[in-house]
């Protein structure tokens, strides 16, 4: 069996006319903290998404774990996704249920253990994030970032062996942001898992990541480790990790010339009257 | 202009097909997890409470109104041909045949099937059946089908109790204010209303209604499109679409049961 985890090879993925991913082929490796990174829009949660089988790719393959995720049937993806964990950007927790009944939902849903147990497991992964005390509370009684690490220990009940994070950093202040950030590192370590992180935050992103891929125009732009990335002469990656407004990353959507928009195809300034 | 006219219409119709292939293909998924919740009752008296219990008091509030109507207005005109008599078979029938299932599956649709689409678009926003997904837990099975029987199953006792409460309702608008005999009102009702034929016809209507509007609902809802405009325009979709499907059907189940 190959050391990666994850292995993307050739895919294709397009949303309507809008083709999202032209042959981008990568490797995540086990048990490292694997970075998805690049601009806006280019596809990054949709990459996780196509790892978790929730879309199919038009052309080209997915395996994670040696298995070939969009070929799948219901059953089996299903089984595959008990070995899976996501952290959604909202952290998307059920609203109806409690701290609690949101983190024994997939233990209850999945096995018939006393609740003795299922209350140990609980309050084990709730102390892991640091919120044993918020047990009791519903959703709607949670700031964002308690909101993401309740969401955190919901994805991690079930022990899973590859961790998908979708933008963890977004949003946060600056405590629960470090908070996050080392949860992540620590997790990884000691539940023995792959973790890929998808996020634009170059300097969090970067402290925790083994390996960081870059992502453009539907290819795979660059990748390695933050620091072969950090030294690169690409003058892309140099844009993408500094930050810079100019350079090959445009700022702008495609659009015509703004005096053309403004004056009218002819120039005139009719149009604007 | 007239190829355009012809195409805009050719387009409109395979979109009409291509969405009810979807939604029978989305209905099968639903039917496939009826197993699932038959295991585990709790799910479905939860989903009974909240389309079934909770839609109790329009539809006692609506019977009991639309009963006295009734009876005010056919004592009106029966009165004038000496038929008073007969105002409880024509209370009965009424709404027996036509308007108990009818109003019901409008007022279960407004009430219930709107709260449905909502709470499942809803769901659909906020990516919690994308994070059921990737919890292993098919949302379809474990948010969709037990809504869906608690609405089948819901609206026929609904309706039943809807044209129980209309008939008495009618009885006391009747009987005890406008002074029709009481024996009249009931041993005609008795001599005219047949249990196959017309009670069993109703609640037939009843069932028909019940799985067609609980079924755009949860349809509705779990297509969505996940923004909060997409869950408002489900929602009033939803609502049109079962309110035109109800009316419709009641057509060609009249048609079918009493002529």
């Amino acid at each position: 069996m190959s050391d990666f985890f994850v292995t993307i090879r050739d895919l294709y993925f397009s949303r309507g006319d809008r083709e999202i991913f032209s042959g981008v082929s990568l490797d995540i490796p086990e048990g490292k903290v694997t970075a998805i990174m690049g601009p806006s829009g280019t596809g990054k949660t949709t990459l996780l998404r196509l790892m978790g089988g929730q879309l199919r790719p038009d052309r080209g393959s997915v395996i994670v774990q040696g298995l070939e995720i969009p070929s799948l049937k219901r059953k089996a993806l299903y089984q595959a996704r008990r070995r899976m964990g996501m952290l959604f950007q909202s952290g998307a927790l059920l609203t109806d249920l409690s701290v609690f009944e949101n983190i024994a939902f997939p233990i209850r849903e999945h096995y018939s253990f006393p609740e003795s147990i299922i209350r140990d497991i609980v309050l084990l992964k709730l102390e892991l994030v640091g919120l044993r005390g918020a047990r009791d509370l519903m959703p709607s009684e949670l700031s964002g970032g308690m909101a993401r690490r309740v969401a955190l220990a919901r994805a991690i009940v079930l022990d899973p062996t590859l961790m998908m994070y979708d933008e963890p950093f977004t949003g946060l202040d600056p405590v629960t942001l470090g908070t996050i950030v080392s949860l992540i590192k620590e997790l990884n370590c000691s539940l023995g898992m792959t973790s890929v992180v998808v996020s634009h935050d170059i300097h969090e992103t970067f402290s925790i990541a083994d390996h960081v891929c870059i992502l453009s125009e539907g290819k795979l732009a660059a990748q390695g480790s933050p620091e072969e990335l950090m030294n690169s002469e690409s003058e892309f990656v140099q844009q993408f990790v500094q930050g810079k407004p100019d350079g090959p990353i445009p700022f702008h959507f495609p659009a015509e010339p703004l005096e053309q928009d403004i004056l009218g195809k002819d120039m005139s300034g009719k149009s604007a009257l | 202009m007239i190829l355009n006219f012809l195409q805009s219409i050719g387009a409109y119709v395979l979109d009409a097909f291509a969405s009810l292939g979807r939604a029978s293909l989305f209905l099968m998924q639903v039917l496939m997890g009826i197993k699932d919740v038959l295991l585990r009752p709790r799910l479905l008296i939860r989903e009974l409470y909240s389309v079934g219990v909770l839609s109790l008091l329009i539809i006692v509030f609506s019977a009991i109104f639309v009963g006295m109507v009734l009876s005010l207005l056919g004592y009106v005109t029966l009165v004038d041909f000496g038929a008073e008599s007969s105002l409880g078979v024509l209370v009965s029938l009424s709404l027996i045949r036509e308007l108990g299932p009818v109003l019901s599956a409008l007022l279960f649709s407004g009430r219930a099937g709107s709260a449905l689409t909502a709470e499942i678009g809803l769901m659909k926003a906020t990516e919690q059946l994308a994070s059921m997904e990737m919890m292993a837990v098919d949302p379809i099975r474990r948010i969709v089908t037990p809504r869906f029987l608690a609405g089948f199953i819901s609206l026929p006792l609904l309706t039943i109790i809807f044209m129980a409460l209309g008939i008495y309702a009618g009885y006391l608008v009747g009987s005890v204010w406008l002074g029709v005999d009481e024996g009249s009102y009931w041993s005609q009702m008795q001599n005219k209303v047949e249990f196959w034929h017309d009670v069993v016809n109703g609640i037939i209507k009843s069932v028909v209604f019940g799985f067609v509007v609980t079924w755009i609902a949860v349809y509705q809802g779990y297509n969505a499109m996940p923004t909060s405009e997409g869950v408002s325009r489900a929602t009033t979709n939803s609502v049109v679409y079962s309110a035109l499907a109800v009316l419709g059907l009641d057509f060609i189940l009249t048609a079918i049961m009493f002529i």
